[in-house]
């Protein structure tokens, strides 16, 4: 049984604001657990979790298999190098193969949107979403959420914008609907290109200019420009974007002096971030990483039944 | 032998006809109807249809049987099977087979064939242009020759506006239409969903309904170049449907026609379970496209429901959205649907659905028309309009079960099809004797 509302975490609409939350706390306990010099505890001992990346990822594969073992679970890494996808067999296949070796967790990172939902089919493990294609990856929006309120105290009433690839962003795909379920407001910033059809749908609005009402945002969250989109040219060069888009120092200037910049990482430099921007933001980027290794053990804790066998 | 159907409430709308007949058949042909009780039957059987619709035989003019080359999925045994189930006297077979039918041989193969292994009526559409490539024109007057009725590349748009104009001028010499599926493909890109609310929600690649409609205005630009009759297939938004409706004002020889899926669903049914039997070729549109669709086949603006029956196996829809493959099956599930949501909401009678789903076919089609009068071939569907049933994966006669409507509780199918006299479905049970 999970302790939270939902037996796994697909979408962030999965969780209501009270789960979210509990999340966060939980998080907190297990941040300072990640500061001890013995980090380990062993609350998921004898549990199995897999990490089934089927989609190359060293960050987020990382701070999964780390939360992991923190937890003192058995961590086990499937990635498609030397998964069986490779020889052609289909994710029903594997998850059900996956299912026969009685896994407890099972954290997958796919190409395509709405993979993770077919393992809920077919296992019976516990399921987190690791990046689903374009569609959603929710431990990165939780991770943000806590970074935000650990940073200003509270999430509602933040004003949050979110910059660059939107259209192809799946952070932005779970990151906008939860801030609007914490009560923070939502403004996606980029050419029409790098937007989605409809991003009111996921609850943000819409500017094309970030000079317009930089001054205004408390967050300014940049998305990486993926360098293998380009082939679609949803821009002339890196150098037009960075010239509208990119966050130099007269942009930093423009801030909020309270205002803060995130990356979910990796970053791009030069292009969404000057090398500036990038260190004025350094210690808030590295706390976002530093946060997700927390994010992902309480997540695994909470869906897991929320007991401790110590 | 003859046969006597008596007491069914007969339509047909072309003979100003609906009300209580008695009809007799004699060598697969209507000899006479008559006021019920006033028709003798010499020697044969004799059917009470008491309670019963009789219409005549439904037409789905874009069924894809998958023969030759993906008999898995469905071959012309099954799929005229599948028809009959559904109340369909006769199909029209779209030809992106393996190897695809584009050849006088390739025409003849698919209508001998039917006629060895089905009841059901086949007609064959040939490709356009050689493999369905879009760039070379493929040998129209031999498939017209041997009985192809008409041509299209279904299943993607002629991008080519020279090589559409082409095709459009070339198939005019042997009178036939031309059916179209409308996309800009540099539009639709990898798009798998509506462009808009679903595309969004999902994080899936957008397909936005521009492409759809710039093809379709396309079209009718050629439509009024060459003359040559022209039929859009698989209509899904009212801006395209108003297109078509300018053009018919013109006077232009122009039809279209929609899908069960695209009057019954819309993007709104794609949730978070990405159900790959809602993945379609058009896409589903939005709710109010799919309002002005029923609106306007009701009215009459679209001419025909065609199923644009799509079978898959079962392991190639339980894949991720993404990669699986588009299409629902149609055939079993139109007329049911039909019944229930429009016929028995009061929005639609009998009569409009026996013109949008038998009598349009095969007037687009310039195929004889059939009717409950004497001279006609003895193609009827029988329809049972209080029978309660529901839409099951395991229940399909098709060898496929990738229907958008699994679940679906409706009222009404077919109980009796004949063909030519024959009976391909008897009280709702497959039949291939003699009656």
């Amino acid at each position: 049984m999970s302790a939270l509302s939902s037996e796994h975490l697909l979408n962030i609409e999965d969780l209501t604001p009270e789960d979210i939350y509990l999340v966060l706390d939980t998080a907190r306990s297990f941040k300072e657990v990640n500061e001890r010099p013995i980090k380990k505890l062993p609350t998921l001992r004898g549990r199995t979790v897999v990490n089934l990346f089927l989609e190359p990822s060293t960050r987020t594969r990382t701070s999964f298999e780390i939360a992991a073992k923190r937890l003192s679970a058995d961590g086990i890494n499937f990635s498609a190098s030397t998964s069986a996808t490779t020889k052609g067999e289909s994710l029903v296949d594997t998850a059900q193969t996956l299912d026969a070796m009685n896994c407890d967790l099972v954290i997958i990172r796919h190409r395509y949107a709405g993979s993770p939902y077919i393992l809920t089919q077919n296992m019976r493990a516990h399921i987190i979403n690791g990046g689903d294609g374009k569609h959603q990856h929710p431990t990165q929006a939780l991770l943000d959420l806590f970074t935000m309120r650990e940073h200003f105290g509270h999430i509602e009433g933040l004003q949050v914008a979110i910059v660059g690839d939107i259209a192809h962003s799946r952070v932005f795909g779970s990151l906008a609907p939860g801030l609007r379920m914490l009560g923070a407001s939502v403004t996606a910033i980029a050419p029409p290109t790098l937007l989605p059809a409809r991003p009111d749908v996921l609850g943000a609005d819409v500017c094309y200019s970030l000079d317009e009402r930089l001054g205004q945002f408390d967050v300014v969250y940049m998305l990486r420009i993926q360098q293998e989109r380009l082939e679609e040219s949803p821009f002339p060069t890196l150098r037009e974007y960075s010239r509208f888009y990119g966050i130099n120092s007269a942009r930093l200037a423009a801030l909020k002096p309270e205002a803060i910049i995130m990356h979910p990482g990796p970053v791009n430099r030069g292009v969404e971030l000057s090398s500036a921007a990038i260190d004025n933001a350094r210690n808030l980027l590295l706390y976002q990483v530093n946060a997700g290794v927390a994010v992902r053990m309480a997540l695994m804790y909470l869906l897991l039944g929320g007991e401790s066998e110590a | 032998m003859a046969l006597l159907l008596k007491n069914a409430r007969c339509v047909d709308p072309s003979v100003q006809l609906d009300a209580q007949r008695d009809i007799l058949i004699r060598d697969g042909v209507i000899v006479e109807t008559g006021q019920c009780g006033t028709v003798k039957l010499p020697k044969g059987t004799a059917v009470d249809l008491a309670g019963k619709v009789l219409v005549p035989g439904l037409f789905d003019m874009h069924v894809h049987l998958r023969e030759p080359g993906y008999e898995y999925k469905e071959d012309i045994a099954s799929g005229g099977a599948a028809a009959a189930k559904g109340g369909f006297a006769a199909v029209l077979a779209m030809p992106n087979t393996k190897p695809v039918c584009d050849s006088g041989p390739r025409v003849s193969f698919l209508l001998e064939k039917a006629r060895e292994v089905t009841a059901t009526r086949v007609y064959a559409a040939g490709a356009l242009s050689v493999g369905l490539a879009g760039e070379a024109l493929a040998e129209i007057g031999d498939m017209t020759a041997a009985g192809a009725v008409a041509f299209t590349d279904d299943g993607r748009g002629v991008q080519s506006d020279g090589m559409m104009r082409r095709a459009m001028d070339y198939t005019r010499t042997f009178g036939k239409p031309v059916l179209s599926h409308c996309q800009v493909e540099s539009l639709v890109g990898s798009g798998v969903a509506n462009e808009g609310v679903a595309s969004t929600r999902l994080g899936l690649a957008g397909w936005p309904a521009a492409g759809e409609e710039m093809q379709i205005a396309r079209d009718i630009a050629l439509c009024e170049l060459t003359g040559c009759p022209l039929h859009i297939q698989h209509i899904t938004t009212a801006a395209g449907v108003e297109l078509v409706k300018a053009a018919k004002s013109r006077g232009l020889p122009v039809s279209c026609e929609v899908t069960p899926h695209h009057l019954f669903l819309s993007e709104d049914d794609l949730d978070c379970t990405y159900n790959t039997n809602l993945k379609m070729n058009p896409p589903l549109r939005t709710a109010a496209d799919a309002q002005a669709l029923r609106a306007a086949l009701v009215a009459g603006d679209i001419d025909c429901i065609a199923t644009d029956h799509a079978p898959h196996a079962a392991h190639e829809k339980a894949l991720e959205f993404e990669l699986a493959p588009f299409g629902t099956t149609g055939l079993e599930t139109a007329l049911g649907l039909v019944l229930t949501e429009l016929v028995a909401t009061g929005q639609m009678d009998l009569s409009t659905l026996v013109e949008r789903m038998s009598h349009a076919p095969r007037r687009i089609l310039n195929l004889p028309p059939v009717q409950l009068a004497a001279g006609s071939s003895a193609d009827l569907t029988v329809i049972d309009l209080e029978l309660p049933w529901q839409v099951e994966a395991d229940g399909f006669v098709s060898k496929s079960a990738n229907s958008a409507f699994i679940g679906r509780q409706l009222k009404g199918r077919a109980t009796d099809v004949y063909v030519a006299g024959y009976a391909s479905l008897k009280k709702g049970e497959l039949v291939g004797e003699s009656c």
